[in-house]
């Protein structure tokens, strides 16, 4: 079953900006996938449509069969992990967990045993009476992701979520996100500009092209999971990076060719 | 030394330095007590006139503390209710200022002849001195709300009580305690300046009353001993903001985390 369908979505600004072509797209219950691009690609907009943040100007978006807006009513729940760990910094990692059960009025009683279990799957269970400021940046995203499972999504929408963290954190967040995913059979949209971490997560890669944003090409990864760090360092992992690397480069000159002509 | 005793020791020495200073100077050149007192003298007239001086202290103080607590309680309502819409507070806001820019003393004597009861008449001036630091605060930090985390409310789809509580007032919290600081001196600036303007026909009570007269009398050191008080209440006022503001913000916002 198709868990997201991007039937011919597009997005316009009032004031003309063309954000986002046509797309189409269908992720399949359970796949990772990640939408590449640089910066103006729409792919943070093409997220933040299927998690009804953005209105798109024309086009149908579904999850599991239902507009974006009846989606509980499928059974099924999305979370929104942003850019930035967007916590309160005023409440420690306890209560910034349990924001999203809080504003839902789940009863603190079902709500704590959820938010140390969404703790220990981040593996901060020993930080629950932190302030955000005393943890790492790292470890504020690992907060962000928590507060995002504990809702118990069945789908996952990761805007560029490790960005703003030094490579080595990166690397394992990466890697304990994707034993998060595969624990709990859920789909995700990853967003991202980095050509490794998309091969290293994805099952399939959408590659973006900017001004107009636009989807150029799918790339599959077709490599079993679990996967390890040696695979990072393998030649298939230097093929599929080089295969991305063309296929973007193919999308900005093709771009350039038509400013010349 | 650590950076607690520092904090206390540092500004003492120089008070300590300033006042030997000052005694050392008023005795070598034996200035009349009538233009300059020697500390020691200010200190014999604060003793010996303690029981008009501190009544007067207390009858000052009170004006202050009902008129910073005027002052939060009608500030915060205007806040919260600028921020409702963009529409009250361009249309209010610039009255708000207006009431920041007249001096208190050129309307004082209005409300002390329009307000019967000179405690209350003295209440409002001081209220309205007091009021702007938390008005624009207050909505400064009610607006100052983390964009991304407003966006995570919305998707979780939280009502607007939930949005105030959860999200605007935490945020507000750092803004309106610097609010409460400026404001608590302003409203003791605001009961001496009212009582001033009120003078001998107003309550007669309060330490300004105690300087105007020592002033006619040319008691100069009960002049100076009714200064030293209203310092020192000033001070200490902002002392107990500041441990207010720490112990409420404590550990989560900059402003009051120690410096490591």
């Amino acid at each position: 079953m198709p868990a997201v369908e991007v039937l011919s979505v597009e997005k316009t600004y009032p004031n003309g900006t063309q954000a986002l072509l046509p797309v189409n797209l269908t992720v399949r219950e359970g796949e990772f996938i990640t939408l590449l691009g640089p910066s103006g690609c729409g792919k943070s907009t093409l997220l933040k449509m299927v998690a009804g943040l953005l209105e798109p100007s024309d086009g149908r978006l579904l999850l599991w069969r239902k507009p974006v807006d009846q989606v509980e009513s499928s059974g099924h729940r999305l979370s929104f992990v942003f850019q930035e760990a967007t916590l309160m910094p005023w409440a420690n990692v306890l209560a910034n967990v349990r924001l999203p059960l809080d504003l839902a009025k789940v009863p603190k009683s079902t709500s704590e045993p959820r938010v140390r279990q969404a703790l220990k799957m981040v593996g901060l269970e020993r930080f629950e009476d932190n302030l955000p400021r005393q943890l790492s940046g790292g470890m504020q995203m690992r907060v962000s992701i928590a507060r995002g499972l504990v809702t118990e999504p069945t789908l996952l929408l990761m805007d560029e979520p490790f960005g703003a963290l030094d490579e080595i954190t990166r690397n394992r967040l990466d890697s304990d996100l994707l034993d998060l995913w595969q624990a709990n059979g859920l789909t995700v949209i990853f967003v991202t500009h980095s050509i490794t971490e998309a091969v290293y997560l994805s099952n399939r890669v959408i590659v973006m092209a900017a001004r107009p944003g636009r989807i150029v090409e799918e790339v599959i990864i077709d490599e079993p999971y679990p996967r390890t760090a040696d695979f990072r360092v393998s030649q298939r992992f230097a093929n599929y990076a080089k295969q991305l690397q063309d296929s973007l480069l193919r999308a900005s000159g093709a771009q350039e060719d038509e400013a010349l002509a | 030394m650590n950076q607690s005793a520092a904090r206390v020791v540092y500004p003492l020495t120089v008070a300590l330095v300033l006042i030997g200073l000052w005694q050392g100077l008023v005795v070598a050149l034996e200035i009349p007590a009538f233009l300059v007192p020697s500390p020691a003298r200010v200190a014999q007239t604060l003793v010996a006139d303690a029981g008009l001086l501190f009544g007067a202290l207390y009858n000052t103080l009170r004006i202050t503390l009902f008129s910073f607590l005027a002052a939060v309680v009608v500030g915060v309502l205007i806040a919260a209710t600028f921020v409702q819409s963009r529409v009250i507070e361009t249309a209010f806001f610039p009255y708000a200022v207006l009431l920041q820019v007249t001096p208190i003393v050129a309307i004082a004597p209005l409300i002390i002849i329009w307000v019967k009861d000179p405690i209350a008449s003295l209440v409002i001036c001081a209220t309205l001195v007091a009021l702007f630091p938390i008005i624009s605060n207050t909505t400064l930090g009610l607006r100052s709300v983390n964009p991304g985390l407003l966006a995570y409310f919305r998707m979780n789809r939280a009502g607007r009580m939930q949005l105030l509580f959860r999200l605007r007032v935490p945020s507000a919290l750092p803004y309106f305690f610097g609010g409460l600081r400026i404001s608590s001196g302003l409203a003791l600036i605001g009961a001496v300046v009212a009582e001033f303007v009120a003078g001998t026909g107003g309550t007669g009570t309060g330490l300004a009353y105690q300087i105007l007269q020592a002033g006619y009398q040319l008691n100069i050191p009960r002049m100076f001993a009714a200064l030293v008080l209203i310092t020192v209440a000033g001070v200490l006022l902002f002392v107990l903001m500041s441990a207010l503001s720490r112990w409420a913000l404590g550990g989560w916002h900059e402003s009051e985390t120690s410096h490591e």
